[in-house]
């Protein structure tokens, strides 16, 4: 059986200038919560549109292999493809605030999307509406029905929008830094539930975040992203016990871990920022702010394994 | 909402009192109107009686007031020239005028709307480009000169439609393309603007992510949003039209409101004039409140908590 969500060597560029995504490769089982992680810029969310076909106008998308359970999303049409999205993969985002058209109730946004994909009536979204706003842990879900976006505080519109993505029962959720826009007591409580209807409905979950924190809270599965490319991917124990790419090193340094960590130890962080890469560039592109960095960095890195699903991307051996 | 409404009402009012004022100090400034009103032949005698009869000789704030007085409670006085009740006067000609400015309004609505939409769908490219250029040749252009191109091209030559009159629905169609005219740019250049500005927004990937067919996203999702400022200013458009109507009413011999305060200029029937222009004050002002009336209704942020 193939796995829920395979991606392979997928680029994206923007008007043949800037390479965004440049070969990355991510695979999502049934179940599973693949945790992508990476600084600003470093690719993550173009990643999850691009598997969702939302670029923006202008962004170019190929790979070896872009597929959803087995079916071929590359060559699928605008109009197969709007038939999976908000059905069978459903996407949230990092903008609870402006996420939902403000036009429109709560109820009829989160109706349309049942009533576009699967045949119902209207009673019935309702209902199915209102149990999903109580499942996701909304008081008052007919009240909130009825209600206007900007009626919501920016957690309760996360919450809905969860709830919407749950709509049509979908097999894939993409998240893509769901809870970076909220308060910090929010964000756990935004992440409980991401984690516990992931677990009770057998969610396949790509999760993008830049907060270690959660991944090892969360995810099963962790694949670094730097400059458009996976540069480590490893299940989530393993990683962080076991960190082989420079810049995964440098990215756990730069996390405190309480008890792990003395007192007056500075926390780690990494020089520099991600560069702008074009097309043509060769070699690994975390070799200016990398300690480790020679000659051969400057031309094509190997990728190795080290160990049961661990690779990573260095000229440095396992 | 309700005290919104209140404030609405209170500048309002302000702004008709300001052009009650402004129209009855222009109307003096046009000259003594005893002699005109007494004729060219009329002696000094005449003049002065005449300037008796119609209460001209008393002082210009009593005769201010007065006027203000009355027309506060509906009277709007007598026309000089055609000697009925002005209020009557301009009830019997407001349909033609009323009927000319909606039929102009639902033109140009029908004509921009897509056109707006046409152009963001397929911003900057050459169907874009050329949109915009037709609206700003419509600006550009002046509606009497319009009016006689349209009068001349499918009225006298190709003989589809009357050039003048109101006798049936025709009539309406060459003036209302005319004031349309005066509309289209704006409206289609503002549909334009809000459809890209929501295409381009959060929730328009919301909703493609939930993989809305295409013509749900544009016109459910994105239009709503487009169309409230666009409603506003159809609105106003509409005030515009209504008042603007003078010219083309003229052009095609449209008795309306319009063509009654043409010929009362010319020939100093101040009360008349006077009370048009308080009445189309007053048709503008309403129009502006029932543009912010149905801003809160497409808006529900506007509507409060």
């Amino acid at each position: 059986m193939s796995a829920l969500l395979e991606v392979d060597h997928l680029e994206v560029n923007f008007g043949g200038r800037v390479s965004a995504v440049r070969g990355a490769s991510v695979t999502v089982e049934r179940g599973e919560t693949h945790c992508l992680v990476g600084e600003s810029g470093c690719g993550k969310s173009v990643t999850a549109l691009a598997v969702m076909n939302l670029l923006a106008r202008g962004a170019r998308r190929s790979a070896k292999r872009l597929a959803f359970e087995g079916q071929d999303l590359t060559g699928l049409s605008d109009s197969g493809m709007a038939h999976l999205r908000g059905n069978a993969m459903a996407m949230i985002f990092q903008e609870p605030m402006t996420s939902l058209n403000p036009a429109y109730t709560v109820g009829s946004q989160m109706t349309e999307v049942l009533r576009r994909h699967k045949k119902t009536t209207q009673r019935a979204a309702t209902d199915r509406a209102a149990d999903l706003l109580a499942r996701v842990g909304i008081t008052a879900p007919g009240l909130r029905l009825g209600q206007f976006p900007h009626q919501l505080s920016g957690g309760l519109r996360q919450r809905v929008m969860i709830a919407m993505a749950l709509m049509c029962d979908p097999k894939l959720l993409i998240a893509d830094e769901p809870t970076t826009a909220l308060d910090v007591t929010v964000q756990a409580q935004i992440l409980r539930l991401l984690a516990g209807l992931q677990r009770d409905l057998g969610l396949g979950m790509l999760l993008i975040t830049h907060d270690l924190g959660i991944v090892a809270r969360v995810a099963h599965r962790v694949s670094v992203m730097y400059a458009g490319e996976v540069v480590e991917s490893a299940p989530t124990a393993e990683l962080f016990a076991n960190p082989k790419h420079p810049y995964t090193k440098g990215l756990l340094r730069c996390v405190p871990v309480p008890g792990k960590i003395r007192r007056d130890e500075p926390l780690g962080s990494i020089p520099g920022t991600v560069p702008r890469i074009g097309p043509g560039f060769e070699g690994c592109a975390f070799r200016e702010r990398c300690d480790f960095a020679d000659a051969t960095c400057a031309h094509t890195v190997p990728r190795h394994a080290a160990g049961v699903a661990h690779d990573f991307l260095c000229r440095l051996p396992a | 909402m309700l005290q919104f409404l209140v404030r609405r009402l209170i500048v309002a009012i302000l702004v008709a009192a300001t052009v009650m004022t402004l129209a009855f100090i222009l109307t003096r400034l046009s000259g003594d109107l005893a002699i005109s009103i007494a004729g060219p032949n009329a002696t000094q005698a005449d003049v002065e009686t005449v300037r008796k009869a119609y209460g001209l000789d008393r002082p210009l704030t009593v005769q201010f007031f007065d006027w203000v007085g009355r027309a506060a409670t509906g009277d709007l006085g007598e026309s000089y020239f055609f000697k009925t009740k002005v209020s009557k006067l301009i009830g019997e000609r407001m349909p033609i005028t009323v009927t000319l400015g909606l039929t102009g309004l639902v033109i140009a609505l029908l004509v921009s709307l897509p056109l707006g939409i046409l152009a963001a769908v397929r911003e900057n490219t050459a169907l874009d480009r050329v949109v915009q250029m037709v609206a700003l040749l419509g600006q550009a252009m002046p509606s009497f000169w319009l009016g006689l191109i349209l009068m001349i091209t499918f009225g006298l030559q190709l003989g589809w439609l009357p050039i003048s009159g109101t006798g049936s629905w025709q009539h309406y169609v060459m003036p209302g393309i005319v004031l349309a005219f005066s509309a289209i740019p704006a409206l289609t250049r503002l549909t334009r603007a809000g459809m890209i500005q929501a295409m381009g927004s959060d929730y328009i990937r919301t909703a493609r992510a939930k993989g809305l067919s295409r013509a749900s996203i544009l016109l459910k999702h994105a239009l709503r949003n487009a169309a409230i400022p666009v409603v506003a200013i159809a609105a106003v458009q509409l005030g515009f039209m209504l008042g603007g109507s003078i010219v083309i009413e003229q052009v095609f011999a449209l008795h309306g409101v319009g063509f009654l305060a043409w010929e009362s200029i010319g020939k100093n029937d101040f009360p008349v004039v006077q009370a048009v222009v308080l009445v189309l004050a007053v048709i503008y002002v309403a129009l502006t409140m029932v543009a912010d009336l149905m801003n809160a209704v497409l808006d529900p942020r506007l509507r409060g908590p």
